[in-house]
C-alpha cells in the first residue's frame, strides 16, 4: 500500500537547488491511523483502511465508535480504503506518518473534490466560445447555440455539453512531484496544484511506475 | 495558515538589511557560466517592494549607458548573495515609477540618490 491522506493547508513557493522558484501545494499527510484491515477469507479482498483527522466525540455515532474502539484509536474525520497485496505489514491502531511512504522526487497522484462553482453556463462550465458582441445582436453573447438538427434525429442526444452544475466533483491529478518535505509537522510539498479548496481533505496515492 | 508559514521559514533569509523604495543598492548575484560560478554586481535604485513572505520581491532600476534598466529580485532568492545599501533616498511614495520619465539628473535633485 502507498498512500496516505491529508488536508490541503494551501499553496507557496520555493526554490530549487539552481534558485529557480517552484510553485508549490502544501499538504497536512498525517498521522494517519489504520482503522481495519480487510482480507480475503474475511472480505473478499485485500486492503488496508486508513483514518485522518479530527472528530468530535459528540458527533461519532454508536457503529462509529465500536470500529474506531476496535483499532483502540480515537475517531478520525475521514476514513478510506486503498487496496493492497501485503496487508500483512499492517496491524489496526498503527500510526502512519508522511516520511514512510514518500520521499523527495517521487510521483503522486492527488485525488479530492474540486471546488463547487454552483449552476454555470456553457461559457465558464466547457470553455464555449459564446456569440457575436455585435452585429445586432441581443440575449446571445454567453448563449451555447445549436444542440442538434431538427426533424432528424428530433432528439437531443445524451451527453450534449449544456448548462449545470459545475465543480465539487472527484478530481484526479497524476504525477505530481514530491518536492520537499517536513516529516516532524506532517508535511508534505507537491509541485503544482491540488484538486479542493484550502482545508479540504485528498487522497495521496504514489504514482505507479512507467 | 500557520503550517504555511513553517514552509516558507525554511527557505526564507534571516541576514536581509532593511531597504525602501528610493534608497540606492548594490545587489550581488550569482550568475552561472557553464560550470563557473561569479558574483554579478547590479546597482540602482529601487523603486518598489512588492508581496510579503517567501514571494517578496523588489525592483532595481538603473540607467547603463543612457539606457534604463530594471531587474526584478525575488528577495529570498540564494542566487543574491549579498545586498549592499549605498545610499539612503528620500522619498514621499512607496512605488516610485515615475523615474522612469526622468532624466538622470532630475532623479538625483529629486531623491538626492
Amino acid at each position: 500500500m502507498t498512500g496516505l491522506l491529508g488536508k490541503k493547508i494551501g499553496m507557496t513557493s520555493i526554490f530549487d537547488e539552481k534558485g529557480h522558484i517552484i510553485p508549490c501545494t502544501v499538504i497536512e499527510a498525517g498521522p494517519c491511523f489504520v482503522t481495519q484491515i480487510k482480507t480475503k477469507d474475511r472480505d473478499g479482498y485485500e486492503a488496508v483502511q486508513m483514518g485522518f483527522g479530527e472528530k468530535r466525540e459528540r458527533l461519532v455515532n454508536k457503529p462509529a465508535k465500536g470500529h474506531f474502539a476496535k483499532a483502540k484509536i480515537k475517531p478520525t474525520r475521514i476514513l478510506r480504503e486503498f487496496r493492497d497485496n501485503g496487508v500483512s505489514d499492517y496491524q489496526a491502531g498503527q500510526e502512519l506518518k508522511v516520511d514512510k511512504f514518500f520521499a523527495k522526487g517521487d510521483l503522486v497522484s492527488v485525488i479530492g473534490s474540486s471546488k463547487g462553482h454552483g449552476f454555470q453556463g456553457v461559457v465558464k462550465r466547457h470553455h464555449f466560445g459564446g456569440g457575436v458582441r455585435t452585429h445586432g445582436q441581443s440575449d446571445r453573447e454567453r448563449a451555447p447555440g445549436s444542440i442538434g438538427s431538427s426533424s432528424f434525429p428530433s432528439r437531443v442526444f445524451k451527453g450534449m455539453r449544456m448548462a449545470g452544475r459545475m465543480g465539487g466533483e472527484r478530481v484526479t491529478i497524476r504525477n505530481l512531484e514530491v518536492v520537499g518535505m517536513i516529516p516532524d509537522s506532517n508535511l508534505l510539498l507537491l509541485k503544482g496544484s491540488v484538486p479542493g479548496a484550502r482545508n479540504g481533505y485528498v487522497e495521496i496515492r504514489k504514482s505507479k511506475a512507467h | 495558515m500557520d503550517k504555511l508559514k513553517l514552509v516558507e521559514a525554511t527557505q526564507m533569509k534571516s541576514n536581509i538589511p532593511a531597504f525602501a523604495s528610493g534608497d540606492t543598492i548594490n545587489v550581488h548575484v550569482r550568475v552561472v557560466e557553464g560550470d563557473k560560478e561569479r558574483i554579478q554586481q547590479f546597482q540602482g535604485i529601487v523603486i518598489g517592494r512588492h508581496g510579503s513572505g517567501m514571494n517578496a520581491t523588489f525592483t532595481v532600476r538603473k540607467i547603463s549607458d543612457g539606457v534604463g534598466v530594471e531587474r526584478i529580485f525575488p528577495l529570498h532568492s540564494p542566487r543574491i548573495s549579498k545586498i549592499e545599501k549605498i545610499k539612503e533616498g528620500s522619498v514621499r511614495r512607496a512605488k516610485l515609477y515615475y523615474l522612469r520619465d526622468l532624466t538622470v539628473k532630475a532623479i538625483r535633485q529629486k531623491i538626492g540618490a
